[in-house]
């Protein structure tokens, strides 16, 4: 059967992607950003998943006005990179895994999950910088990828208890599918930030180092956390942080911490990043 | 009244991208997305106004986009992910297109940000004041 071996939270800052593909991570501007990232690379290099189910949210590059899905599920073999308007990341095609992806769907749709299904998608930074960051710039990702795109940019996004609830259901998914997989699940964004209007800039440092010990610790109390709340205390785009309790709840109740990392500034944001293991593995 | 969303307006300079705004900004949006393509890039800079006229916008959202007024563009409907598509065009990163936002400098905003970014005190909420 398969098991979730691993859960992995990281911001994914589209200026962190260019610094790879620039070939700026030694400059000492980024240093810090990317020394956080050594030790994951190491873990990464002998726990390597069979596939990764990635949550993400899209940045207008797949979803259009037209088309705003809470929670869209990558069923497809392969995902290309997206031209976010400076042309694609030069990184590779993310290889899908559209058996248990199709598995997934049953599986979450009929747990009362009504996911969006797709079968074409081209993947921005929040999915593609995560993986650099742990993978550096390989030929061929290591690993397949289930894409799990969340919204987390039209209002209303979904609750923080949702996002644990669908995490749960990916765990009781992944645990049954019907083959001998380790499956990692990894939630992307955040962590504090800001990237619009007067307030831009807005970072909070206190409110980030309490959001790693509340995921960890008590993800059923962090799930009642408001959006008005998120908005607050972690800024407009800090609300991708609503998505991390996706991975927690995949987790199970209890979590070992493996690794923390947590830096200011990345480009606009605060930088967080957490590997975790579940109790049971 | 909706509280949900009246709420969201104590935050002190920020617009949130609610399903009202999403609808304000449709069209703006949409023109941010042509973006994405090389040949419309090639388009817009080889004419703003000719490109935008193809648009269904109001005259306000051009005159927004023409200006990069990027208040004004929230202000109207859009959204900075939609309009990362216009900086992007103008080979600006988030940061330096994100900045012009604040009333600072470029360079005054990358101190800020070194220095730890913008402290939460003084912008949580307008009624608090704090």
């Amino acid at each position: 059967m398969a098991r979730i071996t691993a859960g992995l939270t990281t911001s994914h800052i589209p200026a962190v992607g260019a610094a790879i593909d620039l070939g700026k991570t030694e400059e000492p501007y980024w240093q810090p950003v990317f020394d956080g990232y050594d030790w994951t690379k190491k873990w990464a290099a002998v726990n390597p998943p069979d596939v990764v189910i990635l949550t993400y949210n899209d940045h207008a590059s797949a979803f259009t006005p037209d088309v705003v899905p809470t929670f869209a599920l990558g069923c497809a073999d392969e995902f290309p990179p997206a031209d976010e308007g400076y042309g694609p990341r030069p990184v590779p095609v993310v290889q899908g895994h559209s058996d248990l992806a199709a598995h997934l769907a049953e599986s979450l749709i009929l747990d009362e999950f009504d996911l969006t299904l797709m079968y074409e998608l081209q993947v921005d930074h929040g999915l593609t910088v995560p993986l650099s960051l742990v993978y550096g710039q390989p030929e061929q990702w290591p690993t397949r990828v289930i894409p799990l795109a969340v919204n987390v940019v039209q209002y209303p996004v979904p609750t923080g208890n949702r996002c644990l609830n669908l995490g749960k259901a990916i765990r009781r998914a992944v645990q049954s599918f019907d083959e001998d997989l380790s499956v990692q699940v990894w939630s992307t964004g955040g962590m504090s930030h800001q990237l619009q209007g007067p307030r831009a800039g807005f970072i909070n440092k206190p409110f980030d180092n309490a959001f790693f010990d509340r995921l960890i610790k008590d993800p059923e109390d962090l799930a009642r956390l408001s959006h008005f709340e998120y908005l607050r205390e972690a800024g407009s785009e800090g609300i991708e942080l609503v998505a991390w309790l996706i991975m927690r709840g995949a987790l199970g109740p209890d979590v070992e911490e493996l690794h923390r990392h947590y830096h200011v500034p990345g480009s606009n944001t605060a930088v967080g990043h957490l590997v975790l293991r579940p109790a049971d593995q | 009244m909706n509280t949900y969303t009246a709420q969201f307006d104590d935050i002190p300079g920020t617009r949130v991208f609610t399903a009202k705004r999403a609808k304000q900004g449709y069209e703006l949006n949409k023109f941010c997305m042509s973006l994405m393509k090389a040949e419309n890039r090639e388009r817009f800079k080889a004419g703003e106004r000719t490109y935008l006229d193809e648009w269904p916008m109001s005259e306000e959202q051009k005159q927004a986009v023409l200006a990069r007024d990027y208040n004004a563009m929230l202000d109207l409907g859009g959204n900075i992910y939609f309009l990362a598509k216009v900086f992007a065009t103008d080979g600006l990163s988030y940061l330096q297109a994100v900045s012009t936002m604040t009333g600072m400098s470029v360079e005054d905003y990358q101190q800020m940000m070194l220095s730890g970014g913008r402290s939460p005190e003084g912008w949580r909420s307008i009624k608090d004041g704090n």
